[in-house]
Parts: structure tokens; C-alpha cells; sequence
């Protein structure tokens, strides 16, 4: 029998709060890991998300399928490796708004693309006197490295201060900059508050005020959540991780502009990355090789390629909007309970689906360990984030994080447990 | 629910809420900070001693019930004891929150036996001990932070 158009049972006809629920719910079960733990309220996807089958399919499929060291082989099955992992370079630039492919390094991940420029650029640019910028907000991945590299090169670490709502204090930003200034390195969203910075009015900034600084633009948080054109953004690199944006961990990338890329020495010496290796001296590979030592985590690349088409199979604008969704009644619920902080703006526009918070009396420790009992996983402490836990004069925070297969159930989940969690310690 | 309860048991929120101790000493033979760079809880142990043994012992910092309370009971159990008879006592306690000790021997660990619950909750163990870390440290003489990374299985933090 033909199904009948519009019946009562089609999605179309259903109210809007009912579809968007159905939509989630389907969504959930394209997820291994949540199907295997039904009862698992997994809220601590800022740390790092989980896997679609279609990811885990694809890494499987390359492995069965056309698995050899490429660049290498002079046979087909080699080939057809070279062949996916240039795929999936290209898939993964498109989905970043990345016009020239060969500017995006594959690297384990943020941390290592991070280190790649503050060494590789780094450590040859900046001289002594000269001035890097961050702001006191970063994760410790994009701090370290600059702090380390001031510290080796003798120039100093300027950290640009906070409102109290936890967004970055433009005016103390702006008379931070000036001609010392060789590199301003900042978050695009703030791993720790959710916090989403303005990245091309601060940038635009910067090229007025400290003409000789790159722009370096830690994307972990925001390349899984916000539709992000990195070419637009005027930045000169941009980081980011696989495994927070649905694909498999130990890979992300670097992308950076072509000629600071093609001036830059290379990050790390070995296969791959060369052109003419004499006894006295070598020649570089071509972008992207150059900076791709030894043989590439292929598989991944395919998995975070995969993640890329799920993603954009979405939308990420349903993606933000379905975050939105989320974020605006755990907010409220977590608010309206008494000795709750939330930190960070509370202008949703402003915020990624992270709510970063304290309930008076309890330890976030305490909290999440109570939060545990009952399948409810979020993140409790500094986030990686100490300068900002000093900023905000808080020893640790609980944080939980939101993605694409959240639903109002798990927002649910954690206000009970709140709750339990308050009457247990008698606050 | 009952590892839950036998972990946060009312001794542990009744120090956790009313640290005993909790103060310096002006007068302190040792003064030992404790770090858990994992979690971010920073606890300082002053510590006074009288011959071969512990005349006084406090304790102040910011940690979670587990490290709080784990924090005070130490204090309490270990005045008057003797360096060896308090390296001893770690040494057990250490096995008690590891799991490692008989049910029926945890009896013998007087109040620190409220924080058996601990067992069931691997991660914590760094916080159950963060304390007498310090402290061990400040029995044998050192001055410098002490740390517990090393405690308990591995864990680190990611973004």
C-alpha cells in the first residue's frame, strides 16, 4: 500500500519542540558509544566529543580497503592511500572555509599546531625586547608555548585582562599593541567560560596598531561549534583538533598563511618533508609536506574528513541553534537553584555551548563524582586553564559542554543531580 | 548510590563543613605545601615536633570534601604519634583507600576509616592522600612542594 501523504506519524506534522526532539534522538543513535550506554548523560564534550559510526566506518573502510604508506609506492594500492589522504586534506579545508588546501598542515592536533608556529615561526622571528600577546583566558596549549618562547628569546608575554563577564578587555587589548609587538595569540571560544570572541574586529586591530604581529587563533573550541571561514577571519594561522568535532583523536591541523608557511623553517626533519637530502645539506618538500615529517596518520585524516560530512550534512548553523537550545534552559535551570555561579557572559549570542559553574559549598570534584552516579559526565577543575582560574580567583570550576546529540534529557539529568548534590552536602 | 554514600559518609561532610586544625602553627618546625597540579587543590601542612614526635600538626588550603576531610583526620590521628608510627599509618591508609587492605582490618583504622569509601573511586585516591603526602615529605625532612601526580592510576587533564 502506498503510505499516505502527511500522515499523523510524519515528522512535517509534528509540532516544532516534538521534531526537534525526534531529530535529536535519531541523531544520538548515530552514535556507537551512546547507543551501547543509553543511560550515559554525556555533557563534557568541550574536552572531547564522541564518534558517528560514519567516522568509525571510514577509518575502518581505509584500513580494509587502501591502506599503504603514501608518497611513497610506486604501485596502485599506494596510490589510492596518496589519493584519500589528499581527499580528505581537501574535504577538511573546505569545511573550514579554507580556499588553498595546501596551507592546512595536518598535526596531532591543537597543542602540536600551536607548537609548530611558536617554534617554527617563533623561535626564528621574535627577538629580544619584542612583545607576544595573549589574553587570560587561553588554554594552557596556546600559553605555554609563547611563555617558554618568550622566556628562550628574551622578549616578554603581555596577558591582556578580562571583563568581569569573562570576555577579553578591548580597550586594555588595544594599548597593548604597538610596534614590539611580534605575535597575538588568542582563542577564537574560550574552552574554560564559552566565551566567543570577536576574532576579525580584534584582528582588524591589530593590523592597525602592530603592523609586524601575527595573528594566531587557538580554534579548538570553535571549529566543532560555529561555522567557521578561516580565510575570512584575517588571521595568519589558525589551530585546530579532529577529536572535539566529532572525528578521531590524534589529528587536527594548522592552517596558516602561504608565505609566512613557505619562510618558516620546517617543525620537525625526517621523511616525507624533504626534496634533495645531500651529505651537508638538505632541501624542503613543498606545502603542505614540508611541515608533515614522516608517514601521515592517513586513517584519521579519512575519519576527520567523514566528521567533516556528518557535520556539514547537519548544518552547522543547526548545529549552533540546537546548542542554543540547550544552553538557554540549562543556564536558566542552573541559575534559578540557589548558590550556583555561572561564569562567563550571559548574552547567548556570545557563548558556545559550554556553562562553566560553581554551587556554593560543594567542590566540583565532589560534584561531579555525584553527577557520576548517575551517568552524568562533566568536567571539573582548571580546564587547562590556570592564568584564568587565578583571573577569576576560583581554585575550580564544573563545566559542561553541549554538541549535536544532547538533548533536554541530559540538561534534565544534570539539574537533578545539582539538586542531589546540594541536599547530600546540606547547602 | 551505596558506594556513593559509603564515600561521602557524615564524618567526611562533618570535617568537610568544620576542618579540625584548620590553622597555622606559629611556631612550626616545617611548613610543606602539597600540589595536586591534576585538579588544581593546593594544601599547606605546618607541622611541630617534639623529640621523635609529632607535638602538632594543622593544615590549610582549598580542596574537595575528599582532600578536606582526609586533610583533618590526619591531623587528629597522627598528634602525639611517633615518625615511624606515622610513616607506618600512611603506609596503611594508603593501602585502605587503594583497596588493598581486608575489609575487617579497616576497623582497626579508627576515624580514618571514613574514608575507606575511597576504594571504589580510583580517580580520588590522589585527593584522599594529597595531605599525608605533604606530610611524609615534612617527616623526612623536606621543605619543598611535594606532589601526587604519581598517586593512583594516571590521569591527566585535557581541554
Amino acid at each position: 500500500m502506498k503510505p499516505r501523504i502527511g500522515g499523523s506519524t510524519s515528522r512535517e506534522t509534528m509540532p516544532r519542540s516534538m521534531r526537534a526532539q525526534a531529530q535529536t534522538k535519531s541523531r544520538r543513535d548515530d552514535f556507537p558509544l551512546l547507543v551501547v550506554h543509553p543511560n550515559l548523560h554525556y555533557l563534557d564534550s568541550a574536552a572531547t566529543s564522541q564518534k558517528p559510526a560514519v567516522v568509525l566506518d571510514a577509518i575502518r573502510r581505509y584500513y580494509e580497503h587502501d591502506n599503504a604508506n603514501p608518497h611513497r609506492g610506486a604501485y596502485d594500492l599506494s596510490a589510492r592511500a596518496t589519493q584519500r589522504y589528499a581527499e580528505s586534506r581537501e574535504r577538511v579545508a573546505r569545511f573550514l572555509g579554507v580556499a588553498d588546501e595546501n596551507t592546512l598542515i595536518f598535526t596531532r592536533g591543537t597543542t602540536e599546531a600551536l607548537n609548530l608556529v611558536a617554534t617554527a615561526w617563533g623561535r626564528t622571528n621574535v627577538q629580544r625586547d619584542d612583545e607576544i600577546l595573549v589574553t587570560g583566558m587561553e588554554h594552557h596549549a596556546n600559553f605555554v608555548p609563547w611563555q617558554q618562547l618568550a622566556l628562550a628569546n628574551g622578549a616578554k608575554l603581555r596577558i591582556c585582562g578580562l571583563t568581569d563577564d569573562g570576555r577579553i578587555d578591548l580597550a586594555r587589548f588595544q594599548s597593548f599593541l604597538g610596534a614590539k609587538t611580534k605575535v597575538v595569540a588568542f582563542n577564537h571560544v574560550s574552552n574554560a567560560l564559552g566565551t566567543i570572541n570577536p576574532v576579525r574586529e580584534i584582528a582588524a586591530l591589530v593590523r592597525e596598531r602592530a603592523a609586524s604581529a601575527v595573528i594566531v587563533i587557538d580554534g579548538a573550541q570553535s571549529a566543532p561549534h560555529l561555522r567557521v571561514r578561516v580565510d575570512e577571519l584575517g588571521v595568519d594561522f589558525f589551530a585546530f583538533s579532529g577529536h572535539k568535532m566529532l572525528g578521531p583523536m590524534g589529528i587536527g591541523g594548522l592552517v596558516g598563511r602561504r608565505e609566512l608557511l613557505e619562510t618558516m623553517p620546517p617543525y620537525q626533519m625526517g621523511g616525507d618533508m624533504i626534496e634533495f637530502v645531500g651529505d651537508d645539506r638538505t632541501t624542503w618538500n613543498v606545502l603542505p609536506h614540508k611541515f608533515e615529517a614522516g608517514t601521515p596518520n592517513v586513517a584519521d585524516a579519512v575519519g576527520l574528513a567523514a566528521a567533516c560530512d556528518y557535520l556539514d550534512g547537519i548544518g552547522m548553523d543547526v548545529v549552533r541553534a540546537h546548542e542554543l537550545e540547550l544552553l538557554d534552559p540549562m543556564m536558566a535551570k542552573l541559575s534559578a537553584g540557589s548558590g550556583v555561579r555561572i561564569y562567563g557572559p550571559r548574552d547567548l549570542t556570545l557563548r558556545s555551548g559550554v556553562v562553566s559553574f560553581t554551587v556554593e559549598g560543594i567542590h566540583p570534584h565532589d560534584l561531579s563524582t555525584v553527577l557520576d552516579q548517575d551517568g552524568v559526565c562533566i568536567r571539573a577543575g582548571h580546564h587547562c586553564a590556570q592564568p584564568l582560574m587565578r583571573r577569576m580567583n576560583v581554585p575550580a570550576t564544573a563545566r559542561a559542554s553541549v554538541y549535536v546529540y544532547n538533548t533536554d534529557a541530559d540538561v534534565d539529568a544534570l539539574i537533578r543531580g545539582v539538586d542531589r548534590a546540594k541536599e547530600m552536602f546540606g547547602t | 548510590m551505596a558506594n556513593l554514600e559509603a564515600l561521602y559518609q557524615e564524618v567526611i561532610l562533618d570535617h568537610n563543613r568544620k576542618p579540625r586544625n584548620f590553622r597555622e602553627i606559629e611556631h612550626a618546625d616545617r611548613r610543606i605545601e602539597g600540589r595536586n597540579p591534576l585538579c588544581g587543590d593546593e594544601i599547606t601542612v605546618w607541622l611541630k615536633l617534639d623529640g621523635d614526635r609529632v607535638a602538632d600538626v594543622s593544615f590549610k588550603g582549598q580542596g574537595c570534601a575528599i582532600s578536606k576531610s582526609s586533610a583533618s583526620l590526619m591531623t587528629a590521628a597522627v598528634k602525639g604519634k611517633t615518625r615511624d608510627e606515622t610513616r607506618e599509618l600512611f603506609e596503611r591508609f594508603h593501602q585502605m583507600i587503594t583497596g588493598k587492605m581486608a575489609e575487617a582490618d579497616r576497623e582497626k583504622m579508627g576515624s580514618l576509616a571514613a574514608l575507606g569509601g575511597v576504594s571504589k573511586f580510583p580517580i580520588r585516591v590522589k585527593c584522599a592522600s594529597l595531605s599525608w603526602h605533604a606530610l611524609k615529605a615534612a617527616l623526612d625532612g623536606g621543605g619543598q612542594e611535594v606532589s601526587t601526580e604519581h598517586v593512583g592510576p594516571p590521569q591527566t587533564e585535557g581541554a
